[in-house]
């Protein structure tokens, strides 16, 4: 069942006027820089479908940088989102695309600074509930409602029963995961939704496994 | 976890419970809090959306200027008592507008289920509070009654106007608030389903064409509509009518006719009032050039 809450359906609390083009364009944006770990110096922002065609009157535009400023949907600091990233000096780039996507609420994030790049492609799905659907060109599928670890690793034996045999060690439930990879033995990506946030010392450890490259969690 | 209305009317037979009350129980369950947590959370968006009707009762404008200011003139009208209809359909229908009006302007609100339908569910509930004189454990418990049947039309169709039009946000508004009015009055948990068909009939169909892509026209007017058809069909099932067509057959339906909609009818304001000439030009003057660039 994609909606689990009853707060999913009363809720969120929010800036209008739309849940799905302005509080989950919002959500798109912050778990893009929640995925990213700091703020960016620039974003490139595509929108697709319904969002490309009516992004300038659902506020879709300020509210994704709202997102990728940290704002929650009911900031009211998302209205003036585009003014206070560009004080910041942060570049935007929006490209209304042509193409016709699975869903009609898509938007393709990349954003970046000198040290790295993200690539996010986020749905909204009505109600202000969001799904990741590709991280960095692996396609998953990430509810972002609930506490998440995203580990990349090699596509090996072993890699994920050692990172479930930790979990299972600190008694964190799983809730949903899902492995992808872009090529047999090659790199791969586990999405992993768990019931309570994580500590870092968990995921430092879950780092120290062989064939793990990097984990980072997002928070509820 | 009930997946259907069906299901969620027997387990609240069954227990002899009220549907808020499963609803209540399940959110405790899916998400570990405590049942004060959830309670106090709920009761923090009621608060919300009593906020957006004080707001929008006072009058406010949104920066397009398309919407804003119906909710006084109807409250002024109530006043006079020269009414044709009922005081308390036309407050619910005011109390509506007010949110959405508030919605308009980028102003704060509790999505139910969506922003664009935020004015529904509170409008109706804030109008039959001064009827039924409603504790405030009661009014928790009529938007998670509202949220129980959103659950399910969420689950098992849309809530979204670009999946689904108008009738998967307005139309699931209605009927939310149909069947959470039929609890707060005392009917039956069947009586809310009977409700909450009753309503998402009379809504099936309806498309989403934003003008300029705004929430406002004719957003704001469709849920004071979508109020109206609440507190009617509420009164039927209450009145003991009943639906030919069970409640999660008419939800089924909603989804198949979303589906076969043109995307034009689907939150791209490219067709219906939209399009029209006046559509057209408020577009253009709003934005300096119209969005559909042909």
């Amino acid at each position: 069942m994609k909606f689990r809450s009853v707060f999913d359906i009363i809720g969120p609390v929010m800036i209008g006027p739309s849940s799905s083009h302005t509080a989950g364009a919002a959500r798109i944006g912050r778990v893009a820089r929640s995925l990213f770990g700091r703020e960016p110096k620039w974003a490139n922002i595509s929108l697709y479908g319904s969002f490309a065609k009516t992004y300038k009157g659902h506020g879709t535009d300020v509210a994704i940088v709202g997102g990728l400023l940290d704002f929650d949907t009911d900031d009211v600091r998302i209205i003036k989102a585009i003014e206070i990233a560009n004080e910041k000096g942060m570049k935007l780039r929006f490209i209304e695309e042509d193409a016709v996507t699975d869903h009609p609420n898509t938007a393709r994030i990349i954003i970046g600074d000198h040290n790295g790049e993200l690539e996010l492609v986020g749905i909204s799905i009505g109600g202000g509930k969001i799904e990741v659907t590709e991280l960095n060109g692996f396609e998953l599928k990430l509810s972002g409602n609930h506490p998440a670890i995203l580990v990349v690793h090699n596509d090996r034996f072993g890699a994920i029963a050692g990172v479930a045999n930790i979990l299972a060690k600190y008694e964190i439930n799983i809730g949903h995961m899902e492995v992808s990879r872009k090529e047999q033995g090659k790199l791969a990506l586990m999405t992993i939704e768990v019931d309570q946030n994580i500590d870092d010392k968990i995921l430092d450890e879950l780092e120290q496994l062989p064939n793990i490259l990097k984990v980072t969690k997002i928070v509820d | 976890m009930f997946r259907n209305a069906a299901e969620l009317v027997e387990m609240a037979n069954s227990q002899n419970k009220k549907i808020s009350e499963i609803m209540i129980e399940q959110e405790v369950t899916v998400t570990g809090r405590s049942r004060e947590e959830v309670m106090s959370f709920m009761d923090r968006n009621l608060k919300v959306m009593e906020e957006a009707v004080e707001r929008g009762i006072k009058g406010v404008k949104s920066h397009s200027g398309l919407t804003g200011g119906d909710a006084v003139l109807l409250q002024k009208y109530i006043e006079k008592g020269n009414f044709l209809t009922g005081e308390t359909i036309l407050d619910a229908v005011s109390k509506a507008v007010a949110t959405n009006e508030v919605n308009a302007a980028m102003g704060t609100i509790c999505a139910t289920p969506t922003a664009g339908s935020a004015g529904v569910v509170p409008g109706t509930l804030f109008a039959v509070q001064k009827k039924l004189n409603p504790t405030r454990e009661q009014m928790i418990s009529f938007l998670f009654t509202a949220g129980a049947f959103g659950f399910i039309v969420a689950n098992n169709a849309s809530i979204s106007g670009a999946a689904g039009g108008c009738q998967a946000e307005v139309g699931s508004a209605a009927g939310m608030a149909a069947a959470a009015i039929v609890e707060l009055a005392g009917g039956t948990p069947q009586q809310c389903a009977e409700a909450m068909a009753i309503t998402l009939k009379n809504m099936l169909g309806l498309v989403c064409d934003p003008v300029a892509g705004l929430v406002e026209v004719p957003c704001v007017k469709r849920n004071a509509m979508g109020a109206a058809n609440a507190m009617v069909a509420a009164d039927m099932a209450l009145a003991g009518i009943t639906s030919r067509i069970p409640c999660d057959e008419v939800i089924d339906a909603m989804y198949k006719i979303g589906q076969s909609m043109p995307s034009a009818l689907k939150e791209t304001a490219q067709g219906g009032l939209a399009a029209t000439p006046t559509g057209r030009a408020l577009e253009a003057k709003i934005f300096g050039i119209p969005l559909n660039k042909k």
